[in-house]
């Protein structure tokens, strides 16, 4: 199995906290798969987030991206690896839908640089992968919640990532899109690119993800495959009530017990 | 080149030496420092609304303009040279920057924004009543009457040489903002998310903050206190331009510059005693600013 993001034995603390948010974390993101962080809120799945895209640094361990530590990376150089869709983001200025897709470009964009028709491609490509290509002269702040959720996600793509990270990506969104945006995880997991998704929901980890991390409070219970993790026992002791899972096709979905 | 004198209406600068001196060496300089001034002040509101990913700030939200003021005075009281008042300016408009932000950072309540601007309106109190009590004790036969006249705002007294003062500065500045426009467009973004796009988004932040402000300070210094410039400029470019930065910044540049000139020319003409800059700017800010909100609800900008 070859490792996009491999941790090694990670700890960090807030500053002023009493805890780690993250603590002893050793863990493999197999590349080419998509994975999901599963776990309550304060599980401290941000905080992993944060410490793969060296926002914060972690204390103690190490993290490697494709076999090189994370501190060999520079900024510009991670942004062309690794990019990001967070959970929401407010702009107040009502930048085009194409504006802000173009936005992903920037590390490829020296400084005094403005985006070039190439770039501009890639951005209508990647608006085009999320079927919002009839929007791209629409202001931002005038679309729908789900709408907002894949500009963000054609934002992410605009950067070429070989690793793309999602911050709750379905958690605000109705089926009609959450079916949307898993359809897409799915297409370009289908294309080779690593996906790392957190998530509270069980359900969409079982829908959607090939292998599962699960943690609670701040540790790591058990990763692997999803059918290995997402079991009746270790299910009930994350969450503290009895839930089971049954299997449509290569899909799991969980329910509580009855 | 309009005004009221010798008469009122246009001069023509090749009619008779009178002529000639009143265009070159009065109207000349005042119509350059308004036009680089406006363009300043609209440009600083511009990247500090982008800074902020908040429309509704500017320099003076954040104590800038007060604290600056108040050094501006503190050098004319103390009877320091042009330049000394300039440094003067700059030293405290930052000054007054930095405390609000260490003061924001400090406060417990409410968000960020909330935070800061409330810290911005506690520091530009403070520097306003160091202003009031450096005006308690300026003689009043001599600085007094220049320190009052200079919070009004204006460029009455621009010569060539006020004007080289601060020229430098204001050009340099707007060039390199004007090179980097598109970058300021991600400075409004989540600052975790600009990370994630290889943005080393504290340090840009930082360093474009302390250009706006510097270009800020530049003006006050030698123009007094314009108020709504750098408010409502920048609102009024992107309403034209559209909200992408390599748009909308030369254009509010732009605006800047024409709204200053009209205003000076406005405030020096209309009657026989000059209106101050600064009152007819936030006069006509102010409207502006009623009409733009009100007048399309709803739509943001």
């Amino acid at each position: 199995m070859k490792s996009a993001y491999e941790l090694i034995d990670v700890t960090y603390t807030y500053p002023n906290a009493q805890k780690p948010a993250v603590e002893n974390l050793t863990l493999k993101i197999e590349a080419g798969k998509t994975t999901a962080l599963l776990g309550p809120n304060g599980a401290g799945k941000s905080t992993i987030m944060d410490l793969l895209l060296n926002w914060k640094q972690c204390e103690r361990g190490t993290i490697k991206l494709f076999g090189e530590s994370l501190t060999n990376y520079s900024r510009r150089s991670l942004g062309r690896v690794v990019s990001l869709v967070p959970q929401e983001e407010l702009s107040r200025f009502s930048f085009t839908v194409l504006d802000y897709v173009l936005f992903g470009r920037s590390p490829y964009l020296h400084h005094l640089a403005t985006p070039s028709t190439a770039d501009i491609a890639i951005a209508k490509e990647a608006l085009k992968m999320v079927a919002l290509e009839a929007l791209i002269e629409r202001p931002v702040l005038a679309l729908s919640g789900g709408e907002h959720q894949l500009v963000l996600l054609a934002r992410a793509l605009a950067q070429q990532p070989k690793v793309l990270l999602l911050d709750e990506p379905t958690s605000s969104l109705d089926p009609g899109n959450t079916a949307k945006v898993l359809n897409i995880m799915e297409r370009l997991s289908n294309e080779g690119i690593t996906l790392l998704f957190t998530t509270h929901d069980p359900t969409i980890a079982g829908e959607c993800a090939d292998n599962v991390a699960m943690l609670k409070e701040s540790r790591l219970l058990i990763s692997g495959p999803k059918k290995e993790v997402l079991t009746q026992q270790l299910l009930c002791e994350l969450y503290g009530t009895p839930l089971e899972t049954i299997q449509v096709g290569e899909r799991l979905i969980v329910m509580r017990s009855t | 080149m309009v005004g009221r004198y010798p008469k009122a209406g246009f001069s023509n600068p090749f009619k008779g030496e009178l002529m000639r001196q009143v265009v070159l060496n009065v109207r000349l300089p005042r119509l350059l420092l308004a036009a680089l001034g406006g363009a300043s002040l609209a440009m600083a509101g511009f990247v500090f609304q982008m800074l902020f990913n908040n429309p509704l700030v500017e320099p003076g939200f954040l104590g800038v303009s007060q604290g600056a003021a108040f050094g501006a005075a503190a050098a004319i009281t103390l009877g320091g040279s042009l330049l000394v008042v300039q440094l003067s300016a700059s030293f405290f408009g930052l000054l007054a920057l930095l405390s609000s932000y260490w003061l924001a950072r400090k406060f417990t309540y409410g968000g960020w924004i909330l935070r800061l601007v409330l810290a911005g309106i506690a520091m530009g109190a403070l520097f306003s009543a160091g202003l009031s009590i450096i005006k308690l004790v300026a003689s009043p036969t001599t600085s007094l009457q220049d320190i009052t006249f200079w919070m009004m705002g204006g460029l009455w007294n621009t010569t060539w040489k006020t004007l080289w003062s601060v020229m430098p500065t204001m050009i340099i500045i707007l060039l390199l903002l004007l090179l980097f426009r598109w970058r300021i467009n991600l400075l409004s973004l989540d600052e975790r998310t600009a990370h994630s796009m290889g943005i080393a988004i504290n340090r840009e932040k930082a360093i474009f903050l302390l250009l706006a402000t510097v270009a800020t300070t530049s003006i006050i210094s030698v123009g007094g206190l314009i108020g709504w410039v750098g408010l409502i400029i920048p609102h009024l470019a992107r309403r034209l331009f559209g909200a992408n930065a390599r748009y909308a910044l030369p254009g509010s540049m732009l605006l800047g510059a024409i709204f200053l000139v009209v205003s000076d020319t406005i405030g020096r003409a209309l009657l026989s005693s000059e209106i101050p800059l600064g009152v007819l700017t936030s006069l006509v800010g102010a409207l502006l600013f009623v009409i733009l909100f009100a007048g399309k609800r709803g739509k943001r900008v």
